[in-house]
């Protein structure tokens, strides 16, 4: 019997083990150094707090045991209720791990602040001076993304590219309700909110086609409200923004009054070029009547 | 001057046939079943003729014992309700995939999802809460009743309305599509026309009137009324978090009602707090409703450790280690639930140094409350530990909330946040510690105040059952979530694409069948212990061997609680009292002055739930009408000058006769 409810257990281990590894834990194991600056302090805290969690979570096993009624031959003290040097240690312990995790809290959360620009895009290489990040502009419309390139003049539509390493910096805003600008392979999110801006700055670090989508519910099409994000090549970026501006759409403040119209799961769409203004006349809510 | 069609509209607004959701068979057929068993249990009460017990033992009762059980009763029920929607979302997420778009479109999944997180917070955790405060805590300080008996009818009829609101949502019209806190610009005007967010907004008005008069009546029935000689620090644990939970309900809910009030004007009359035009700004709604919504979730969980507090010292049969730290880390978490706030809305983009300020507020909370995991494992060392039901829900809590906590302090690292917020891991995060917590915690309160209410034990067999269901459960159903929000799956998503993550969905909605055992193995417990009460009867008012003064009186105890009030000498007063060789006194009883029923609180409510739909619909005749009838109503009850009764000291004799009797036959 014992030795059946063994065997299962270690199934059960085993069946979790391989699941578990069998997955993508893209929190963890990211593709773009912020992330995984993220993924790091996600598992340094997890960390320090087993610390202390292990051991509780062990005496409480014991003492159950330990002290059942059944077992007569433990101590009973029904009146003890006080000990100064127990008390201590048990404001204390937690105390130490609040004031680790306090500290790295406070250094990461400055070092890892998504509008602070970057000063490596890995941890051995630094952003050479006077270098000058991509810039794109996010727009969360219902229920899709646009993201405008002011340099290069072009948008697209629920299709996202950058070159690997090289630092990003997106401006972020919505036209309409609140969502969450999230793609975890690059980086974490940030809210998207109309009339505000937010921004985000990151690097992608390996080619690859990754998922972007909003992580913050915006109504009926929020489902479909995902998109691709492509970490390429320089000359692979180069071409694809040439391709974009090749094409015939134009995205003109009449074009965004169309598009900003509620629609789901839109297919990609690219323009070749961008209304001079429109992004600011988006943020601040004035496409259709000038600001 | 009214034409035909405007007096139609002043007096039925917007509601029309379309509101009926005739067209949902999801619904249609639960309105089927509703109505077939509302019309069972009508005739069932008809045919036994229990209306006039119903009306003037229940309905009408200002007895802080039978509100508290009305108010679990309530609690219960609403668990079915939120609990359907909880196994519809697993469904439709277990299914969804690909070219299968599931059973639930997004305009229905979404009303269930935000269903489900108002109805479970505030109609299911509330209840349950307020319930348990309210049957406990005047037992414990030897009280006879609450400060305001008649304030307590009307909170409690004031909460069930709110709940009837929300219920008719689900059968009239619609409830909102928003998430469970409708922030807007998304719960405004513009983007949600119709009448959910409406419901929402007003169930939750009524509900709120009722949860803060509950609130101030029971910090005055704490500061007021406690027996002689108990001084603050002589109180028990669970009173002692019943305070605080009270005295952040009452500084907590008054933000929320006025944070709901902003928003019906901005949806009624057409202001712009929160509209993305004319200087409306949607960050302080969103600010403003986690100022109550962090302390929300401390009026939950302090009265769940407060029962934790009395359970461990109880079952293992020693006085509960460091009373005074407990007390502290309490009082601490009281305060320190007020800074936290933003540690919701970290993503938001404040600067850095707000963020770290938050999240580390936020790291010391866990100091107090992992000293309260240190205090109920120091009881449990050299105790002598029986693992009956309330000790096994307990153990169940420290192993589940513990993991549940380590989450919550992973989550107030900003950086962390910014990777795992929104996403399931969040979701599983707060259903560890809200059911690791709460409702462990609830259901441990159930388990072991049972035989005090109703003078009977529940059946232990089906009580295991319910547990390791429960807790299994709850582990199937929310390791899942962990790991696919580590995946970056973000919630509130009605379809999925990724083919690979269906196996853990499909994990979780096992999980979500197991609790669903778990919940009818509980109904079944109610109704076996019900049928075998004699077997299970409680005669000694002590079945436990408990420590503090509810125990010293009759399970269920008499109308007035204590003949004579208690003198208490030590914090763990019964257990004092039954060492000293204490015996009740069988002579020189007084007459006692008791409070008499009302139909007040029921009817005041009632009115005011209809004030709440007619304005829901627009309907702006007979709103004016049922709020003039509500003023009329509060008016007339306070000419009502016949409000007490005295209980003759002969009646007391016989009462407290029968219990020695019954006493002396056990022995």
């Amino acid at each position: 019997m014992l030795t059946m409810k063994r065997l299962l257990s270690r199934a059960g281990v085993l069946l979790a083990v391989s699941l578990v590894s069998g997955c993508d834990l893209v929190v963890l194991h990211p593709f773009g150094a912020i992330a995984t600056q993220q993924g790091h302090l996600i598992m340094i805290s997890t960390f320090l707090m087993l610390l202390i969690v292990v051991p509780v979570l062990g005496l409480t096993f014991f003492f159950a045991w330990r002290y059942r009624a059944s077992n007569h031959e433990a101590t009973y003290t029904p009146e003890w209720d006080h000990s100064t040097a127990l008390e201590l240690v048990i404001w204390t312990a937690p105390l130490f791990i609040v004031i680790a995790l306090g500290a790295v809290t406070w250094i990461n959360t400055h070092t890892l602040d998504p509008y602070r620009a970057l000063r490596r895009t890995d941890p051995t290489h630094m952003v050479p001076a006077g270098s000058h990040p991509l810039v794109v502009d996010v727009v969360a419309l219902d229920w899709k993304w646009l993201f405008i390139y002011p340099e290069q003049g072009i948008a697209t539509v629920n299709e996202l590219a950058a070159p690997v390493d090289m630092p990003i910096e997106f401006k972020i805003t919505s036209s309409s309700v609140m969502n969450s600008f999230f793609i975890p392979a690059l980086a974490g999110q940030i809210y998207a909110m109309p009339g505000m801006q937010t921004e985000l700055h990151a690097v992608i670090n390996h080619t690859g086609q990754y998922d972007g989508f909003s992580a913050n519910y915006s109504g009926a099409g929020f489902s479909g409200m995902h998109f691709k994000f492509h970490g390429m090549s320089r000359t692979d970026f180069d071409q694809w923004v040439e391709r974009a501006r090749s094409g015939a759409d134009a995205l003109n403040r009449d074009a965004y009054l169309r598009l900003v119209q509620p629609s789901e799961r839109d297919a990609v769409r690219r323009y070749s070029t961008v209304a001079p203004g429109l992004y600011d006349a988006i943020l601040n809510q004035c496409v259709a009547a000038p600001c | 001057m009214l034409n035909h069609t405007s007096l139609t509209t002043l007096l039925l607004g917007r509601l029309t046939w379309d509101a009926l959701p005739l067209h949902e068979p999801i619904i249609l057929y639960t309105f089927v079943g509703v109505a077939a068993g509302g019309i069972a249990i009508f005739g069932a009460i008809t045919y036994h003729r229990l209306w006039g017990i119903l009306w003037r033992d229940w309905i009408t009762s200002i007895d802080h014992k039978r509100i508290g059980i009305m108010y679990i009763i309530l609690g219960l029920i609403m668990l079915l309700r939120g609990f359907s929607d909880a196994l519809m979302m697993r469904a439709q997420q277990a299914v969804a995939f690909g070219d299968s778009a599931g059973f639930l479109p997004p305009h229905h999944y979404d009303q269930v999802f935000t269903a489900h997180g108002v109805i479970m917070i505030f109609f299911v955790a509330m209840p349950l809460v307020t319930g348990l405060m309210n049957f406990v805590v005047p037992l414990q300080i030897g009280a006879r009743d609450v400060a305001f008996p008649f304030l307590n009818n009307f909170s409690f009829w004031m909460t069930a309305c709110g709940a009837v609101l929300v219920m008719m949502s689900l059968f009239v019209g619609e409830f909102a599509r928003t998430g469970w806190l409708a922030l807007p610009p998304l719960s405004g005007i513009k983007f949600s026309p119709d009448v959910g967010v409406d419901y929402y907004i007003w169930s939750l008005q009524i509900a709120g009137v009722g949860t803060l008069l509950s609130g101030i009546n029971l910090i005055a029935t704490i500061v007021k009324m406690r027996a002689p000689g108990m001084t603050l620090m002589k109180m028990p644990i669970f009173t002692w978090t019943a305070l605080c939970t009270n005295v952040l309900i009452v500084a907590a809910f008054p933000v929320l009602t006025a944070v709901l009030a902003l928003l019906s004007l901005d949806r009624y009359v057409g202001t712009n707090f929160f509209t993305n035009e004319l200087g409306g700004n949607a960050m302080m709604y969103v600010n403003l409703i986690w100022i109550w919504g962090h302390p929300e979730v401390y009026i939950l969980i302090l009265p769940a450790f407060g029962v934790f507090s009395e359970i461990v010292s109880t079952f293992c049969g020693k006085r509960l280690f460091g009373y005074a730290s407990m007390v502290y880390a309490t009082v601490v978490i009281t305060i320190l639930s007020y800074l936290v706030w933003l540690h919701h809305f970290f993503t938001m983009g404040s600067g850095a140094s707000v963020n770290s300020f938050f999240g580390i507020t936020t790291m010391i909370i866990s100091i107090p409350t992992g000293a309260k995991i240190f205090n109920w494992l120091f009881t449990m060392y050299r105790g002598r530990i029986r693992f009956e039901l309330p000790m096994l829900w307990t153990m169940g809590f420290m192993f589940t909330f513990t993991i549940g906590g380590m989450t919550g302090v992973l989550l107030a690292v900003p950086p962390a946040d910014f990777a795992l917020h929104n996403s399931l891991f969040l979701v599983a995060h707060f259903h560890n510690v809200i059911i690791g917590g709460v409702l462990f915690g609830m259901l441990a309160g159930i388990n072991y105040w049972f035989p005090k209410a109703f003078g009977f034990k529940l059946d232990a067999f089906w009580g295991k059952c319910s547990f390791w269901l429960w807790l299994s459960g709850f582990w199937f159903a929310f390791m899942p979530l962990y790991v696919l929000g580590l995946m970056g799956v973000t919630r509130r998503l009605s379809h999925f694409d990724d083919p690979s993550l269906q196996i853990w969905f499909e994990i979780a909605a096992f999980g979500a069948a197991l609790i669903f055992l778990g919940i009818l193995c509980f109904i079944i417990q109610l109704v076996v212990s019900f049928l075998h009460r004699e077997e299970l009867r409680d005669v000694t008012g002590d079945p436990w061997d408990g420590r503090t003064l509810e125990w010293s009186t009759a399970s269920p105890p008499p109308v007035y609680n204590f003949a004579f009030t208690p003198i208490v000498h030590d914090n763990d007063t019964w257990a004092d009292m039954k060492k000293n060789h204490y015996a009740r006194p069988q002579a020189g009883f007084i007459p006692i002055h008791l409070p008499k029923n009302t139909a007040a609180g029921f009817v005041i409510a009632t009115l005011s739930a209809i004030c709440g739909f007619a304005v829901i619909w627009h309907m702006w005749l007979p709103a004016a009408a049922a709020f003039a009838a509500m003023l009329v109503a509060v008016i007339v009850h306070t000419f009502n000058y016949d409000r007490d009764t005295h209980l003759s000291a002969d009646e007391v004799r016989k009462i407290e006769g029968s219990r020695t009797a019954l006493l002396a036959g056990h022995v």
